[in-house]
Parts: structure tokens; sequence; C-alpha cells
């Protein structure tokens, strides 16, 4: 399998050149099955160089996995240049929307709009095929599986976990540990933890064994009280979720948006110097544009 | 027991998606989801204490959408599920849909009625806890307790003309409400409830003590039991303290398990009258 990284910032955009090591795209990862069966998660402004390559190699069979429908993993979508060329076939994957009560298929209704696309759903060439998962539906793409885990965001947000030939991985999109919403000591607070710690024990079911993990780091242990309910994770539970999750490696993404390339590298080295390295852990990296991942 | 025919069915299941909900928790969730720091379990706190708006939560998540292994039973499972911000624009577009009007065309009391949903919800939680014994959850009795008249507000909105004559029948005294709605509705509000509640994939063991909670041959269970005397003893909730005493002294538990002195299982419950006064603070609407 291989993987590589075509946006990895989380929220807006943020080119500019402090972002230059790292980039400024939002959310888009290529994983590609032994066989080359082409998967993408996520839609954010990283999917238009991806696209870009897509161009020497057609017609494209892409398989899209959206994680949750927030701007930044999917305003990317309406640029994904081989839904304009013919012979392209194109199969978007995602939950369904309690709140609005729509299968994956509104992230293109709702973006290709007049008042904010010039160009019609109905005027693309390519071959799309909706696909709307339950939680733990497993999709087939060729030699690889796709497996879908329901993850903790202000929005619904699966995680996938990618198995190929004995080899797996799992990206988490955007989400933030479960936590209790009561105090400790209130009437309430045994029971909610007792569902937090089995949601929790899903999750790293799920995530057993993979051999990359990538992981939503977007905030320090210091920034997260203050940012507690966003959606986001922390390096530190990324960290532990990867180590009792037997990963071999750990990809740190969904970098802050306002956060230089120095800066980046700044808190993460925080990271690793809270989180003393023990035996066995796994290689911790962080994502940056244009990262590669062999295995 | 009367069945549903399709037709009553149909006309039930059509109404409830239209349900207004109860105007205190609308009002509550319209003020608290202003505040973008407003603490989740207080948004729990005023959801839970709604019965459309929690059967509304239950019925989207235990929808087909997500085929969920375990059935979900209470709202703070939702939470944990789907995150609070869902939860919150679920609840938002219960308060959208509109508010149950104060006086509606068949003369039902709807605060009444979320009184004794309150209080019979928070006595079945009791009752479980101290009776149950690890044979029931706590929580899904509360549920039970919250959502076992359900089909009365289905009633009253959506079929005015029918409930008002069954009302006026178990008025009357010469029969219980349900007996009354089973001869001129076709079926008793829990069976209308219960059908609900099942075509919403509910926990089957919920579906089974709403629509069993009004019938004499029901299986037991641990759950019917505790909804079946909280049921009773909240019958007498809108009456003043001495009145309920008089009331409760003249029976014996409805179900087994709970001896046979309804006041004694009363006062096990430590103090009756601040469950009666925190419903009834919960129910009242602002005048402003």
């Amino acid at each position: 399998m291989k993987i590589r990284f075509w946006g990895v910032r989380g929220s807006i955009p943020s080119p500019g050149p402090k972002t230059v090591r790292y980039g400024g795209n939002t959310t888009c990862v290529e994983v590609r099955s032994d066989a080359g069966e082409l998967i993408i998660f996520d839609a954010g402004t990283g999917i238009f160089p991806l696209a870009q390559t897509l161009l020497k190699e057609l017609p494209v069979e892409a398989n899209i996995f959206i994680t949750h429908t927030h701007w930044d993993h999917i305003h990317g979508l309406p640029f994904f240049i081989p839904f304009f060329i013919p012979g392209n076939s194109v199969r978007i994957h995602g939950a369904y929307d309690v709140v609005s009560s729509q299968g994956i298929e509104q992230i293109m209704n709702v973006q290709m709009q007049y008042s904010y696309f010039p160009i019609r759903e109905a005027e693309l060439h390519a071959r799309i095929e909706y696909q709307t998962l339950e939680i733990g539906e497993s999709v087939v793409v060729g030699d690889a599986t796709v497996t879908s885990t329901l993850l903790n965001h202000p929005v619904i947000d699966f995680g996938y976990r990618v198995d190929c030939n004995g080899k797996s991985m799992f990206f988490t999109g955007d989400h933030e540990p479960w936590y209790n919403i009561y105090e400790p000591g209130e009437e309430g607070h045994a029971e909610y933890q007792a569902m937090v710690d089995e949601k929790q024990r899903q999750m790293d079911e799920a995530v057993h064994g993979v051999d990359v993990l990538i992981v939503d780091c977007s905030y320090t242990r210091a920034e997260y009280p203050s940012k507690k309910g966003w959606g986001h994770s922390t390096f530190d539970y990324a960290i532990a979720l990867a180590r009792r999750a037997g990963a071999k490696r750990l990809v740190c993404t969904h970098h802050e948006p306002t956060r230089s390339d120095d800066d980046l590298e700044k808190v993460f080295a925080e990271a690793l110097q809270q989180n003393p390295a023990q035996s066995g852990d796994p290689e911790i990296l962080l994502s940056r544009e244009g990262l590669e991942l062999e295995f | 027991m009367s069945q549903l025919t399709p037709e009553l069915e149909k006309r039930l299941t059509v109404a409830v998606d239209r349900m207004p909900a109860f105007p205190r928790s609308v009002q509550m969730v319209l003020e608290m989801t202003r505040n973008i720091n407003c603490l989740p379990k207080q948004l729990v706190g005023v959801i839970e204490k709604d019965p459309v708006m929690t059967m509304k939560i239950l019925k989207v998540i235990n929808s087909a959408y997500y085929s969920l292994p375990n059935k979900i039973t209470s709202v703070n499972q939702s939470v944990v599920y789907l995150g609070i911000n869902t939860i919150k624009n679920l609840a938002l577009s219960c308060a959208a849909v509109g508010i149950l009007p104060r006086v509606n065309t068949a003369g039902f009391d709807i605060q009444r009625y979320l009184v004794h949903s309150l209080t019979t919800a928070t006595v079945a939680r009791l009752l479980c806890t101290t009776y149950g014994k690890g044979e029931s959850d706590p929580g899904d009795c509360y549920v039970a307790g919250l959502l076992h008249d359900f089909g009365k507000v289905v009633f009253a909105q959506f079929m005015a003309p029918e409930f008002r004559e069954a009302l006026a029948l178990g008025d009357a005294g010469t029969m219980p409400l349900y007996e009354a709605e089973r001869k001129i509705i076709g079926v008793d509000h829990g069976v209308a409830g219960a059908m609900l509640a099942k075509r919403w994939q509910f926990p089957e063991q919920l579906v089974q003590v709403i629509r069993d909670h009004h019938k004499v041959d029901a299986e037991p269970s641990v759950m019917l039991n505790c909804l079946q005397v909280a049921d009773q003893i909240c019958r007498v909730v809108d009456r003043p303290p001495e009145e309920r005493q008089l009331a409760w002294q003249s029976q014996i538990p409805a179900a087994p398990g709970f001896g046979d002195s309804l006041p004694a299982v009363v006062t096990g419950l430590g103090d009756f009258d601040k469950i009666v006064a925190e419903a009834t603070l919960f129910v009242q609407v602002d005048k402003h």
C-alpha cells in the first residue's frame, strides 16, 4: 500500500511563507492499494493538485471517502477535474446526516448551486455514484476493503480503516476524544463514563494493529482545555491511541491553521518530550504535503 | 384488546413528524443554544424532560441509517454516539416545528400530562434502583416513564374530536380513560405510543412496556412493574399532598414485588413533594 498526503491543514487553507514546508491545503489523503486502486480520503483543497496528477492515467476510477461534511473536508470537491472528463468514474462514500436527513449526495448538491459554483452537477461528464454508508459498513475496492467507524465531532464523522493483503491503515478524519459531560460526583457521571469508555474501546478495536495510523492532532495539551468540544484531538491522545493499537507508524495531521512551520515543529518536539519514547513505540511523524509512505 | 387499523396507524405515523414540542423546553433550548458555551449537560437536562424531543432523538438515532449494534435508550447515550452539537441541532429542529398549544381542541391538559410524565419517569428510575436489583436499567425505566403516555399527546394533537369524547367518557367516571379510548378510538394510548416506538425501532422492551402499561394480562417484567407502580403513584400528582396520602392509603402496589403498602413504597422514594415541585417548575412557562 502507498499513502500520499495532499492536504494536511485543518479548518481553512493557510498558504503563505510560514506554511511552505508542511503545506497550507486542507485535508486530502491519497491511498493506493497493492493493485493500484485509487482511494481518496476527504476532498479539501489538497484534492486539486492530486486531481492534476490523475490526468496522466485516464480513465480514472476514483473512490472518495468523506470523513465528514465540514467545508475543509469537501470544498475541493467541485475542482476534482476527473468529474469533467467522460469515461471516468467516481464513487463518493460517506455518512448519513441526521440533521439535514440527507445522504452523502448532499455534499455535491449543496456546493454546486448557481450562487456558489458555475457548473451544475448535471453537466459533469464522469459517472458519479454516491454510497451512504452505515456505521461499520465495509466497502470492497478491488484488493482493498474500507470500513467505517463512527467517531466524535460536531457533525457525524467516520474514521476509515483500509485493509489490503494483510496491511492496514486508519484515518480518523476529525475526532475529539469522547469526554464525560458530568463532573466527578455529579449524578450521571459513572453511567456516562461507562459509555465513554465503551466508545473508546470500540475505536481501539477498529484501529488495532494498523501499519499506519493517521490522527487529527490539532492541539497541544495546553491548548486543548480552551478548545474542548470543538472536535479535535491532541498529540498526547494520538500517541496513547497509537501505543494501545500497536500501530507501526503514527502520522499527526490536521495542523492548526495559525501554526507556522516553525511553531508546528516546536509543539511536535514538545509533545514528544512530554511522551518519552517507550519500547515498541510507533514511529511518530508530522504529515506534510508530499509525504509518501509505502508499506 | 382492540387492534390498530391500517388507516389509524397511517394517520398517527404521519402525524408525529409534525408533532410540536413543549413550550418550556423549546424556550429553554432556544435560550441555551444562543450561548456558544452552553454546557452539554444543561442541554441534556432540558431535552430529557421533553417527551417529544426525546422521542424524536431516539427515533433518529435508532433508525436504519446507522444500524447501531445496540438500541439507544437515553438522551445521554445519543450524545455519546452523535455528539452534543448534532443533538443540539436535532433539538433545534424539534423546536422549529413549533410548540404545543396551551389549549388544544381536545381539551387535554398538556401541562398536567407533562408533570405526570416527568414525575413518573423520576419515580420509575428510583423504583428500579431500589427494587430492580440489576434486572433493569434505571435510565431505561426513566425513559419508559417519560414516554409511557406519549400516545395521549398524539391523540390530543391529531385526533382531537375522538380524544375529546374519550376524555369526557373517562371524566364521567364510568370507565378509565384507556378503556374509553379503546371504545372510541379503537386502541388505547399505550398501543398507539408503542406502535410509533416500534416503527421507529426503539428497543423492544421499551415498546412492550409502553404498549402494556394498561394491559391486565401483560407479561410482567421489572421495567413494566416499576412503570406501573410509578404510574399509579403519580396519578395523583396534581392533588394537594394530604389528598395524595389519602388516595395512596387505599391502594396496594399495582405490580408484584413492591410489598402490600403503596404508602410504604412512596415513603421509600424520599421527598415526593420535591419530585413534584421540580417537575412543576420545569413545566411552567415564563410569561414574558
